[in-house]
């Protein structure tokens, strides 16, 4: 069972966000793991354990040379990475990064299944995972709160807007997994030791056969601004009558 | 100017967020249709003319993905018929349409759109960033058409009084091993009271409650008792204290109710994405530092456990 898992490294969400002069996201300095993107890493590692057999292989572009995010997926216990780090793709949007990681998965090798977060913290575009599927040719499986694998099939439990849908599709297929699917787990300390040492693939949009044409941004930022700030309100401590205050203001407003 | 909406069903009727998308396309386009992938297309044609739509392409799901067969469709008809512009609901099915069409015509996406404007051949879709705290406003570049999502009431929904749009099937789809992914089951998870996303009033529980039984005993008899509907923070949901249903925020639902009760919520940029535009916030934390309350219009600093409990007993005694 060879799984690619699709991460991002970005900025500490918990840091205020900053754009650059040109409009695109700040991403100087050390860049983290998403958290999103733990949820596949997790997921796969049970996939390639109970299969007793193959690799989990991460794939992820950055426009630095930045590292750090993937070591911690490979802390958790991934076998290997690909890292497209190229100037290119500063300012890259959802289907040029679904393109640089499409050739990504083809470069890993034999590879059963693609899991990907529904989308990434940062810049949730949110068409990624399929985007990268109908690249490949393969199904997708798509906002999946449950998976499972049997008999070279992937069946899921598909986020809807009323609940739920059971969805199945032969392997190879990209399944892109919400946030609490599963849990992740901590690396260990002697994980944290081997991912030194694990393998990081470093290439370039033109070592995967990319040139300017398939990179070049197709949509422009043309203003920024502050979205107009909602005031705050009246602010009390609650003195054990805060409930009337409440029964008040809804009774201001009419709805009680 | 041609606008093409990706229409999506609730039920045998055009879903609100199809309806938004069609009263925005009237505005900004001579001629407004509509593609559709699922069954019955027939008894959305009347309700779709009402908002100005005039042709429905429709191509049966079966039990294959809605985004899967509505890419297909729209791949198959846009070089007949070249709209300008194609939009998409932000919503699961909607997500994955434009994302597989995208893909399919070698063309960019905007999503999680908020606003749409054209001037001229210029199409300016507008976002919200970092938590709604600051806006972006992109536009397209390169050919046509522009493929963008926009998120659900980001427009109203106004019916301007057409005859039924024209049903046109669409068949013999190309779906490749795209359409090897199949249903075999739908779940519709019960639900009381008004839906989310069009309750009047939506009492909202976070991690601040501590416990699925807190939501159980706090957040949803509070929305009962006002007639509302019950969301929550995505932390709750991922702790599997709630249904994914009942998510609002960036990755959920976008409510804009008239009040917004934020029980035991931080307001993490997530969450506030999907909730900011209610008319009126309440909210009430512990932490007297929590986010949520630079947008409540109302801010108890206190323990929801003895807030609550005496909220509920006050409203139950005024009968």
């Amino acid at each position: 069972m060879n799984v690619v898992v699709c991460v991002k490294q970005i900025p500490d969400p918990a840091v205020p966000g900053e754009l650059n002069p040109d409009h695109t996201l700040k991403r100087e300095g050390k860049l983290i793991l998403d958290e999103s993107d733990s949820y596949g890493v997790e997921m796969a590692l049970q996939l390639r354990d109970a299969a007793g057999e193959g690799e989990v292989i991460l794939v992820s572009m950055v426009p630095n040379q930045e590292v750090s995010g993937l070591r911690q997926a490979l802390a958790m216990g991934a076998d290997r990475a690909i890292l497209v780090s190229d100037d290119a793709l500063h300012g890259a949007d959802a289907l040029t990064t679904a393109k640089v990681l499409a050739r990504c998965v083809e470069r890993a090798g034999a590879v059963d299944l693609v899991l990907a977060a529904t989308e990434s913290t940062d810049g949730y575009t949110g068409t990624v995972p399929a985007q990268i599927a109908e690249l490949l040719g393969w199904p997708s499986l798509t906002f999946a709160k449950h998976v499972e694998l049997a008999d070279g099939k992937a069946q899921i439990q598909r986020q809807t807007e009323a609940g739920y849908d059971d969805v199945v599709a032969p392997l190879p297929a990209v399944v892109s997994v919400t946030a609490g699917v599963v849990e992740p787990r901590y690396p260990s300390f002697k994980g944290i030791m081997a991912a030194k040492n694990k393998p990081v693939d470093q290439v370039t949009t033109a070592d995967l056969g990319l040139g300017p044409d398939d990179l070049a941004p197709r949509q422009r930022i043309v203003n920024v601004a502050a979205a107009p700030a909602r005031q705050a309100g009246e602010k009390i401590e609650d003195d054990g009558t805060a409930h009337e205050r409440i029964v008040a203001f809804l009774e201001e407003l009419k709805v009680v | 100017m041609k606008i093409w909406i990706f229409a999506e069903a609730e039920g045998d009727a055009p879903s609100t967020a199809t309806l938004e998308l069609c009263t925005k396309a009237r505005e900004l386009a001579d001629t407004v249709e509509c593609v559709y992938a699922g069954s019955n297309a027939d008894a959305l044609a009347g309700p779709l003319g009402e908002y100005g739509v005039t042709t429905l392409y429709a191509a049966d799901v079966g039990d294959r993905l809605v985004g899967v067969v509505g890419a297909a469709a729209i791949a198959a008809l846009v070089d007949e018929h070249r709209p300008d512009i194609i939009l998409f609901a932000q919503t699961y099915d909607g997500r994955d349409a434009i994302a597989r069409l995208s893909a399919r015509l070698d063309r960019p996406v905007l999503t999680n759109g908020s606003s749409l404007t054209v001037d001229g051949d210029t199409v300016k879709v507008g976002t919200a960033i970092f938590g709604g705290n600051t806006l972006v406003d992109a536009v397209f570049e390169g050919p046509k058409p522009y493929l963008a999502a926009i998120r659900p009431k980001s427009f109203s929904a106004e019916p301007a009084g057409g005859g039924a749009a024209a049903v046109v099937p669409v068949s013999g789809l190309e779906l490749g091993r795209a359409g090897e992914a199949t249903v075999l089951a739908r779940h519709v998870e019960e639900r009381e009271g008004p839906k989310l996303e069009e309750a009047s009033i939506v009492v909202s529980g976070g991690r601040g409650l501590g416990s699925a039984e807190a939501y159980e005993q706090l957040v949803e008899p509070l929305a009962k008792l006002l007639g509302g509907a019950s969301g929550a923070s995505r932390a709750i949901v991922d702790a599997g204290w709630v249904p994914y249903s009942k998510q609002v925020g960036q990755t959920g639902k976008t409510v804009k109710p008239k009040v917004y009760i934020a029980l035991g919520i931080s307001g993490a940029t997530q969450h506030m994405v999907g909730m900011k535009g209610s008319d009126h916030i309440i909210a009430v934390n512990k932490d007297g530092e929590a986010p949520i309350f630079s947008v409540a219009d109302l801010g108890i600093v206190g323990d929801v456990h003895k807030v609550v409990p005496k909220l509920l007993e006050a409203l139950q005694a005024r009968g």
